[in-house]
């Protein structure tokens, strides 16, 4: 006992651990990282995920296509990225490994299940010979740990057979870790009871497994040293661990409370935005819609039909369903009705990596139709935003009668940070006015309803059937402006364009200026979108902390940018972009207010990292004041 | 729906000019539902016909309804949406055979597997109209057009057997040279819960003209019409000569006295298995033998849209009305101070 008090006490603070829980695709690498990161945000720490996976559901067990992984980053401060490069690696089979320790930091912790480390599984991880002996790991702390042999002997008085039992080493991992980094053990235990209530026999192996990684931490000479992480000094509230998917689609439900209109969801499924079809389909109670179509064109065609019944329409998807879905949100941009179309961003062209992130679909939110079909973009910067950029998505929509595109990616999508739940009473309402009378008096003195006649923000009536007196037809055909009659009148067609490119620009009117973040008088900005703004964030502290001075402009609207954006970057010396792609936003503020921007670019299917950026900006920084 | 106001076919037409060929067949359609419509005890503003693209698909224009004219192929998808957002609305949808079983075959299908209250209707010409004459889906074998110079190589299809395939509840068929017919199948697909399938031959008078001349003129149809009538042998030809049996699965056409008319097919829209419809439906693959009209299958089965509705009614009873508060905090949460 007193080994196990001497050892207690040698528990060292630490201010932040990045955690990489690394396995075969059937190993339960992403449920493991999943009850790390929970039992961590319940502790009070702040965090950061970065779940990775391979798109195939089960690749051939044991090979470097097959290996999940799962990056989390916990911290005694406020943090916005899961985290440069992993302190420690969970290394579950000799693939994992040969996957993920070239980005283990120098002097990291690997520990790893020495069982897994046979003939067999190193030949498919491509080893000629065994890394844990022959000096692949000098210079890292390494824990060995034969954790199925100990799992299967932990379960074997449990009735459970030793192949089921194997199953549960991911739990011994989980428990060895728990106990290395101080997480607190209940929060586990009642959540293994909760998740697999009914099965008892799987109950009793999980917290066997559990229980014996922890008690091997506490037993064995590990030659690592135990680390705590304390709280996070976060701001006062109560808080919930949430990813992008899920604070997206509550920012729907959100979205349609504040509406006072029911929801309504056309999807069809696809990585990464499936998870957003799942999670509204469960709250029914809320009058949500959902429809799993036959794909994704009935999905927004389903969409804009509702919308167009005065629902608030939502389809959701990404990359290749943004390209299937394009004719349609052309027609919803002629029938200037409200649609939320939503692209959670995965690696492209065409198929590319589905599981991975990438925010390469801007150009095609803009320009992605046929004809002249503006549309306004709004973009989320974290998984938590992902709940107020879905409202704004909404607000627009519906307010302003035309689709808009929202835009996540992956990253976002998958990745989980605390999230202080905001008071439902402070959230602003989103207003909607359905025509209810004739607007218009025809020459003969008849009052009739004119759908395409419009009010100062150019914005027409949204007048949805059922309405007596205001029965009306519209189409994808160009149309009068005012009668909404066809007309194929070049003079027309001319005044209808120019009036749907300007009631879309006039909708900077509507959003809130752009605000500098950092220094506004540093010689250096830089402007982003989307998942990238953790990074941003997490270079922009680490060079204000070095003395360097930089200012932080990050856009939730891309179309139409605020009115206060061009004058704000004609300010700076310098104007640098990070994107996910070869530099579209780039492209864009250059075409729009002849800035020299510069690029800075990463499509590896990876967010950047705040080092990569920081470097990017000190050499920035460097330039010019090297010019001075 | 006594308080529904008295209406006449003028309230049902709009001001605008209809801009199709003199002579097409879509105004005697046109007409029969403008006619049809005071009859059926709906309001105006209850009534939606959405459409895709092709002549057919202009028909919402010529409606004083609302009406939505979508895109090509799409307006099963669009009317799948507003039906299921609103089921208080009768919802009309209208197309052609390029746009709804070319370019929009699938959202047919499955409008009609998932059994949307829709009313569908497919003006059928076997030919792209609008495009200026290429061979449709539904074009004979051979057909010559712009398209196939030296004749579709190509399979038709038979639309009736398509949607009986595709799990309708209701599938019906009638032709644009006779009113009162079409009328009778635009009601029965009105008064159906649940999607209604009516295909209506019709004539394209600039490329495909007299495409079904052989079995609707009025001095063929005794002949060449095999009308349908739930609950009767089915009879046709002058004083009813012939008659249809169901031998080993296959329908044939026989002369009544020879085999008697208890040897007949007594006809069951109703039956749950649809077999005996879709034999009904392949007596005719061409516009030159005996074809039958009328309702082919008429069953009940859960319309989607109210089943949608049902399982939010459950939800809400089960878990009270959504609560934004209640849901923000229903995964772990803890307190910083």
């Amino acid at each position: 006992m007193t080994d196990i008090a001497q050892r207690a006490g040698e528990v060292r603070k630490a201010d932040g651990i990045v955690l990489r829980f690394a396995g075969d695709s059937g190993d339960g690498m992403q449920l493991t990282g999943d009850r790390f990161t929970s039992a961590s945000a319940l502790f009070g720490n702040d965090l950061a995920t970065l779940p990775e996976f391979p798109a195939e559901i089960r690749a051939p067990a044991g090979t470097l296509a097959g290996v999940s992984s799962f990056q989390v980053h916990i911290s005694d401060h406020d943090i916005t990225t899961p985290g440069d490069a992993p302190t420690v690696l969970v290394a579950m089979n000799p693939a994992a490994l040969k996957s993920d320790l070239r980005l283990l930091q120098p002097g990291g912790t690997v520990i790893v299940n020495s069982d897994a480390f046979n003939e067999r599984n190193l030949a498919k991880a491509g080893y000629e010979s065994d890394p844990l002996e022959d000096g692949t790991l000098d210079g890292y702390t390494v824990v060995t740990a034969p954790m199925t042999d100990l799992t299967k002997r932990a379960c074997q008085d449990l009735g459970v057979k030793p192949r089921d039992a194997e199953r549960s080493k991911n739990f011994f991992a989980l428990g060895l870790v728990s106990w290395l980094y101080s997480r607190p053990v209940e929060p586990t235990v009642d959540w293994i009871d909760g998740k697999f209530a009914g099965r008892d026999t799987v109950i009793a192996a999980n917290k066997a497994a559990f229980a014996a990684g922890h008690a091997f931490g506490e037993t064995a000479e590990l030659g690592a040293s135990r680390l705590m992480v304390a709280p996070a000094a976060l701001d006062p509230g109560t808080y919930t661990n949430i990813n992008g998917n899920t604070a997206l689609s509550w920012g729907l439900i959100a979205a349609s409370q504040l509406a006072g209109i029911p929801l309504f969801l056309g999807s069809y499924p696809i990585t990464p935005a499936s998870d957003i079809l799942h999670e509204l389909a469960r709250h029914k109670n809320f009058g949500v819609r959902t429809l799993q179509a036959e794909d994704e064109i009935a999905a927004v065609g389903a969409a804009l039909g509702a919308a167009y019944g005065g629902h608030i329409g939502v389809t959701t998807t990404s990359g290749p369903g943004m390209a299937l879905k394009a004719e349609t949100v052309g027609l919803a941009v002629s029938l200037e009705l409200p649609l939320v179309v939503i692209d959670i961003q995965r690696g492209g062209p065409s198929t590319g990596l589905p599981t991975k992130t990438e925010a390469a679909d801007l150009l095609m939110a803009m320009y992605g139709r046929h004809g002249e079909a503006p549309l306004p973009i709004v973009a989320a910067q974290s998984p938590s935003d992902c709940f107020f950029a879905a409202i704004e998505a909404v607000r627009i929509a519906v307010e302003h009668r035309t689709p808009v595109i929202l835009m996540s990616d992956g990253y976002l999508a998958n990745s989980s940070e605390p999230w202080r739940i905001p008071d439902v009473e402070q959230l602003c309402s989103i207003s909607i006015e359905f025509a209810s009378k004739p607007n218009h008096v025809n020459d003969d003195g008849e009052a009739v309803f004119w759908p395409f006649r419009r009010d100062e923000r150019l914005v027409r009536p949204w007048a949805i059937p059922g309405t007596p007196e205001l029965m009306h037809r519209i189409g994808g055909i160009e149309k009068s402006d005012g009668s909404g009659n066809i007309s194929y009148e070049p003079d027309n067609h001319q005044a209808m364009v120019r009036l749907r490119a300007e009631r879309i620009a006039l909708i900077a009117h509507h959003i809130p200026p752009v605000e500098v973040i950092g220094d506004p008088d540093a010689d250096v900005a830089v402007v982003g979108w989307g998942s990238t703004w953790g990074a941003i964030t997490g270079a922009r502290r680490r060079l204000e902390a070095a003395g360097h001075r930089l200012a932080h402009i990050h856009l939730r609207h891309l179309n139409p940018l605020p009115a206060n954006l061009g004058e704000l970057l004609s300010s700076f010396e310098r104007v640098v972009v990070p994107e996910m792609n070869m530099g579209q936003l780039c492209r864009m503020l250059r075409a729009e207010y002849l800035v020299d921007a510069k690029s800075v670019t990463k499509v590896s299917g990876q967010p950047f990292t705040a080092a990569e950026l920081a470097e990017a900006f000190y050499s920035e920084i460097e330039t010019v004041g090297a010019a001075r | 729906m006594t308080d529904v106001p008295v209406t006449t076919r003028k309230d049902w037409a709009t001001d605008q000019e209809v801009r199709w060929c003199p002579g097409c067949g879509d105004y005697s359609i046109l007409t029969a539902m403008q006619l049809l419509m005071p009859e059926m005890g709906v309001r105006r503003e209850d009534t939606v016909f959405v459409s895709g693209i092709g002549c057919a698909a202009r028909f919402p224009y010529y409606m004083n309804t609302y009406g939505l004219h979508a895109i090509h192929g799409r307006s099963p998808a669009v009317a799948t949406g507003l039906a299921m957002a609103r089921g208080d609305l009768h919802v009309w949808v209208v197309g052609g055979d390029g746009d709804m079983m070319s370019i929009g075959g699938n959202h047919l299908i499955h409008a009609l597997r998932r059994n949307v209250n829709l009313n569908i209707l497919l003006f059928n010409n076997q030919i792209y109209g609008l495009t200026k004459g290429q061979y449709s889906p539904t074009s004979e074998r051979g057909k010559v057009t712009k398209s196939t110079p030296h004749g579709s190589v190509e399979q038709p299809f038979n639309a009736v057997s398509l949607a009986l395939g595709a799990e309708a509840s209701f599938v019906a068929r009638t032709h644009d040279m006779d009113r009162g017919h079409m009328q009778e199948m635009f009601r029965r697909a009105h008064n159906h819960p649940g999607a209604a399938f009516v295909e209506v031959f019709q004539n394209c008078n600039v490329f495909n003209d007299g495409a079904f001349a052989a079995i609707t003129k009025r001095d063929a149809r005794d002949s060449m019409l095999i009308d349908l009538r739930h609950g009767e042998p089915v009879r046709f030809g002058a004083g009813g000569e012939l008659g249809v049996v169901i031998e080993g699965g296959r329908a044939r056409v026989v002369t009544v006295a020879e085999v008697g008319v208890e040897a007949l097919v007594v006809h069951d829209e109703t039956h749950p298995d649809p077999s005996v419809a879709f034999a009904l439906s392949r007596l005719a693959n061409t516009n030159d033998v005996p074809t039958p009209i009328g309702v082919f299958r008429a069953v009940e089965r859960s319309e989607y849209g109210s089943a949608v509705t049902s399982q939010i009614a459950a939800s809400q009873s089960k878990a009270g009305p959504g609560d934004l508060r209640k849901l923000l905090h229903s995964r772990p949460t803890w307190q910083v101070a």
